[in-house]
């Protein structure tokens, strides 16, 4: 699978001017606050209308301002894991997992696997106020591999967790790595947790590549 | 003790503002969305003829009422003849009367409901492969169930106390469309008719106290349940 992104679009004063192309495998796309990372997914994933953009997923176009394309984000099978979990407030973590599922075409990992793959076996009947920062994390993860994706896009994943709770996490992400394959999308602006981990590193100042 | 004719008149109140509520609320569900979700030509006029029966003095809108439902209103004498459906002193005109006076009411509360349900859920709900109505139906409303069934509650008060409206466009034909508030107003014209105002006046108070009990145990129910 390979993700081809060109997005050009005024971010207040700066300009998001970026081209990359992602493969299976993990991208880490790195740069201080303010450079227009989630800017990025959100193009990919369908919230944002850039001025002029082509994204595709392999050849399938999701964005082509050229020729007035643009996905509807629903239709896009683009899994996104918010910088906040988001998860719903009415629905308990089972519920939560099996939202997405009916709109699943082609589901690459049935819902035992991701159960097990993030260890959410023991919350399933909770409430999503009982859980921990993240627990939310992983069961927002959990929902959107079950939801069909083509893609992964990970905004920050672990900004809204302690670091204590961060070794919680890192883990269930390389054997998301490992065992999908799903070219993955991870933004951040700390290094560290990620650099190792990724096949490719994309740098992006001012809304800018920076290699 | 309540007579008799007492209990019919309560009888008739709480049928006319429950169909009045139950009937108008799809439609306050729709027009909620609507304004909440759309910005489109005619937002304001929308807007605007939602609000208009909570401004206009309740006679006016009774009158208008008559001139568009009744035997020779524009609609009226349409549906008369084409559905065999008449509103204009009938109780399903009582009903007409109240649920168009409680519409702004419901309207408000659900409108402001619906505004307070996370934008970011419900993208999260797209990014999952919702469509639009998808998510209106499994996020957006479950959400916003306690508001309006907060909005329907407040019309439903609404309707029980409509006056104004009720009196000029379905008039105060006991057994027909008397309800608690014309029945106390005609008493109040009957030198003999102090002590039934009084027992109606009774029953008003006890079914308010009972419709925000009701409310606030429901509020309270729906706030635990998305906790």
């Amino acid at each position: 699978m390979s993700l081809h992104v060109q997005i050009t679009h005024p971010l207040g004063r700066i300009t998001l001017d970026v081209t990359f192309d992602a493969t299976s495998g993990l991208t880490a796309l790195l740069g201080p606050s303010g450079a227009g990372k989630t800017s990025v997914l959100n193009a990919i994933a369908g919230f944002l209308q850039p001025a002029r953009a082509r994204i595709s997923v392999d050849g399938d176009v999701l964005v082509d301002t050229a020729r007035g394309i643009s996905v509807p984000a629903h239709q896009r099978r683009v899994g996104y894991m918010f910088q906040e979990p988001r998860l719903f407030p009415h629905l308990n973590v089972r519920h939560n997992l099996q939202y997405g599922r009916r709109f699943a075409t082609n589901l690459r990992v049935s819902e035992a696997d991701v159960i097990e793959l993030m260890g959410l076996a023991p919350l399933l009947t909770r409430h999503t106020s009982q859980l921990s920062g993240g627990e939310k994390q992983r069961v927002a993860l959990g929902r959107a591999l079950l939801s069909g994706p083509r893609l992964l896009l990970l905004d920050e994943p672990l900004a809204s967790v302690d670091t204590a709770r961060k070794g919680e996490i890192l883990p269930y992400l390389d054997r998301l790595r490992a065992e999908l394959r799903l070219p993955t999308i991870y933004v951040t602006h700390n290094m560290d947790e990620i650099l190792a981990r990724a096949d490719q590193t994309i740098r992006l100042v001012d809304g800018a590549i920076h290699s | 003790m309540l007579t008799a004719e007492d209990l019919a008149i309560v009888a008739l109140s709480l049928k006319i503002a429950l169909a009045a509520t139950l009937v108008s609320a799809p439609l306050a569900i729709a027009i909620s969305l609507l304004l909440a979700k759309r910005r489109f030509w005619g937002y304001s006029i929308l807007n605007a003829a939602v609000h208009l029966p909570l401004v206009l003095p309740p006679v006016v809108t009774g009158l208008l009422l008559l001139r568009t439902f009744g035997h020779r209103g524009v609609i009226g004498a349409w549906l008369e003849s084409t559905l065999g459906v008449v509103f204009a002193f009938r109780w399903t005109g009582a009903a007409l009367a109240a649920a168009v006076m409680g519409f702004p009411l419901m309207v408000r509360a659900m409108r402001l409901a619906i505004e307070n349900v996370d934008p970011k859920l419900e993208d999260a709900a797209a990014s999952l492969g919702a469509s639009r109505a998808w998510r209106i139906v499994t996020v957006t409303l479950p959400l916003a169930a306690p508001g309006l069934v907060a909005g329907m509650i407040v019309a439903f008060a609404k309707s029980l106390g409509e006056f104004g409206a009720t009196i000029t466009f379905a008039s105060s034909i006991p057994g027909e469309t008397q309800t608690i508030s014309t029945a106390v107003y005609a008493l109040l014209n009957d030198p003999a008719g102090d002590a039934q105002a009084m027992r109606l006046v009774w029953v008003s108070v006890i079914i308010s106290f009972g419709a925000i009990a009701a409310s606030e145990a429901l509020a309270r129910r729906a706030r635990r349940e998305t906790r």
